[in-house]
């Protein structure tokens, strides 16, 4: 039993060094958008100088509100798309159901450097213009597979005696999907909806491929930054963003796990 | 169910689906198949298709296999060679170093602390790959924090590079792929029953025989989803190697971007991507047929 203890224990101390590991780089990221000094590593002293150079910075602010459009436009499209078909896998029985499974997980597995190629190439072929409706088509793709796979996973908790329930008692199939069935999958709808936005934010592989002039999003304007040269505002950017993937993914993961969620990860 | 109601209950499954096949099957599936035709053509001086007049004389002269014959040059079977050892060196460290924590956070942890330790996880999981790959460029720059620190400390007197070559490039895909191999790590080993652990011990199996003939065996679905979910992107991958390579450390991702954005010969960018998704589409294969025999799925 005192060994079991002291192992554990050790095992303790590790896991605390992986996330040292895990934390440390960001933590400094974020330390150092406070720090006066602009070309080196040494501590200054703090400022918010850098914040308030983000507010005036026309090319920060116009990416990010690119990033915005994306976001919300695919977003909103993806969980529509996605909603849908998580409700076939989750309760229905149709022809290619297994086919329907392996096509949500291809975007997510396909490296993206292929499928970001192969896009760019498809809009060449019907002569579109690069712009930010192809980055839209672009995020829709990927964010549809997200959204299916945690609305999915909310469904396989789901008491279905409860729709039964309601068709028993004469609510017509319609009105028993509005009142019984949308309220009872709307967090995982809401955290599919939070992550699907959380990821359109973030991709820069597959938008680097499709953005067309003037369609630059955050992550490619902090790209072009870091090719330049690492500076403090492109810490205080990352800073923000990084700050506001905590908040989402932390009201995401509470919405999963609300009953009747499924125990299932979004692994 | 009534057989009307059972035909009606299949179509409202088709219908629920068909807007994901148009969307993805548009957007997605028809990109690809594209991608794959254009990988037998050629480009022309001005970086468009050159069009085939004569299609049987074409695939007869054995032309349309011309870049994936060059994609087998020395260059860049050497590129390859790169992307695969990096993958394979990042998967298994990935694999060493995430097993010890899953299984804390999983089996050892006290209960109550789980979900916050599970979460500490999460949270880097979904972070932007951009801003975790910038913090190690951050760190390692040559006015670098870790630089300061080494002369600081006397330890060396002038900046070390640490930046731009291959140890950068995997210290900077371990530290983003580690998340992506603990969570189905996880997975798997929350699930394990622990009498089993402890019918070993009592059977008189030595702790270190317990580990590998019966925790292993029974964790092996989630080492096989983390696998997948770390050799995958590490093998197509761009960022890192970009931002902590740079020229030095150039991987297939970086050679497909290059020829779609900056050398312009798509048909031999198409080629590469599609021997990229071969290598993936079978690994996903052998996953399936593992996940079938097993009859359990983590990552899917």
């Amino acid at each position: 039993m005192k060994k079991r203890h002291g192992g554990s224990r050790a095992l303790a101390a590790y896991s605390a060094l992986v996330y040292v590991f895990l934390y440390a780089p960001i933590a400094i990221l974020v330390l150092f958008s406070f720090n006066r000094a602009r070309q080196t590593a040494v501590w200054e002293g703090w400022t918010l100088d850098w914040y308030r150079s983000l507010a005036g910075d026309d090319l920060i602010l116009g990416s990010l509100k690119n990033s915005l459009i994306v976001g919300v436009v695919s977003t909103a499209i993806a969980v529509v798309v996605g909603t849908l078909v998580a409700l076939a896998l989750g309760r229905h029985r149709f022809r290619g159901e297994g086919a329907t499974r392996g096509l949500l997980y291809l975007p997510v597995i396909i490296p993206e450097v292929v499928f970001g190629a192969a896009l760019v190439t498809f809009f060449g072929a019907l002569a579109m213009r690069l712009s930010l409706l192809t980055v839209i088509i672009a995020h829709v793709v990927f964010c549809v597979s997200y959204v299916a796979i945690v609305v999915r996973a909310r469904l396989a908790g789901f008491d279905r005696s409860l729709e039964e329930a309601a068709l028993d008692l004469g609510a017509r199939p319609l009105a028993t999907f509005w009142r019984v069935t949308l309220p009872l999958i709307a967090p995982g709808i809401v955290a599919g909806a939070l992550l699907s936005f959380t990821i359109s934010i973030d991709d820069y592989v597959i938008t680097s491929f499709v953005a067309g002039v003037g369609a630059t999003t955050l992550p490619l304007q902090i790209y072009s930054m870091l090719k330049v040269g690492v500076t403090p505002e492109v810490n205080a950017v990352s800073s923000l963003i990084l700050l506001f993937t905590i908040v989402m993914i932390t009201i995401a993961t509470r919405l999963q796990q609300q009953p009747p969620a499924a125990r299932e990860d979004v692994s | 169910m009534s057989v009307r109601a059972s035909v009606r209950e299949r179509s409202a499954g088709t219908w629920l689906a068909l807007p994901t096949w148009v969307t993805l099957g548009l957007f997605f599936l028809l990109p690809l198949a594209i991608l794959f035709v254009i990988s037998f053509g050629q480009r022309d001086t001005y970086g468009g298709l050159k069009p085939i007049a004569d299609l049987g004389a074409y695939i007869l002269s054995g032309k349309f296999l011309a870049n994936y014959a060059r994609s087998l040059h020395p260059i860049y079977l050497q590129i390859f060679w790169r992307s695969v050892w990096m993958a394979v060196v990042t998967t298994a460290v990935c694999l060493v170093v995430s097993f010890p924590i899953a299984y804390y956070i999983a089996v050892a942890a006290p209960p109550r602390r789980r979900n916050l330790l599970l979460g500490l996880v999460v949270v880097p999981f979904w972070t932007s790959f951009l801003i975790r790959t910038y913090a190690w460029m951050f760190i390692l720059r040559t006015e670098g924090l870790l630089n300061r620190l080494l002369l600081a400390t006397g330890l060396t007197n002038q900046p070390l590079e640490l930046l731009y070559n291959h140890f950068a490039v995997l210290i900077g895909m371990i530290y983003g792929e580690l998340p992506f191999m603990i969570l189905p790590l996880f997975a798997s080993l929350e699930k394990l029953d622990l009498s089993l652990l402890e019918a070993s011990a009592d059977l008189g199996a030595a702790s270190r025989s317990t580990f590998w003939r019966v925790t292993v065996p029974l964790a092996m679905p989630g080492i096989v989803a983390g696998v997948i979910l770390v050799f995958v992107p590490s093998l197509g991958q761009f960022i890192v190697s970009d931002l902590l390579g740079g020229a030095k450390t150039i991987l297939a991702g970086n050679l497909v971007q290059n020829q779609f954005a900056i050398a312009r010969n798509k048909p031999f960018g198409s080629a590469v991507a599609f021997e990229i998704t071969a290598v993936v589409l079978a690994l996903l294969f052998f996953y399936a047929l593992y996940t079938r025999r097993r009859g359990e799925d983590v990552l899917l």
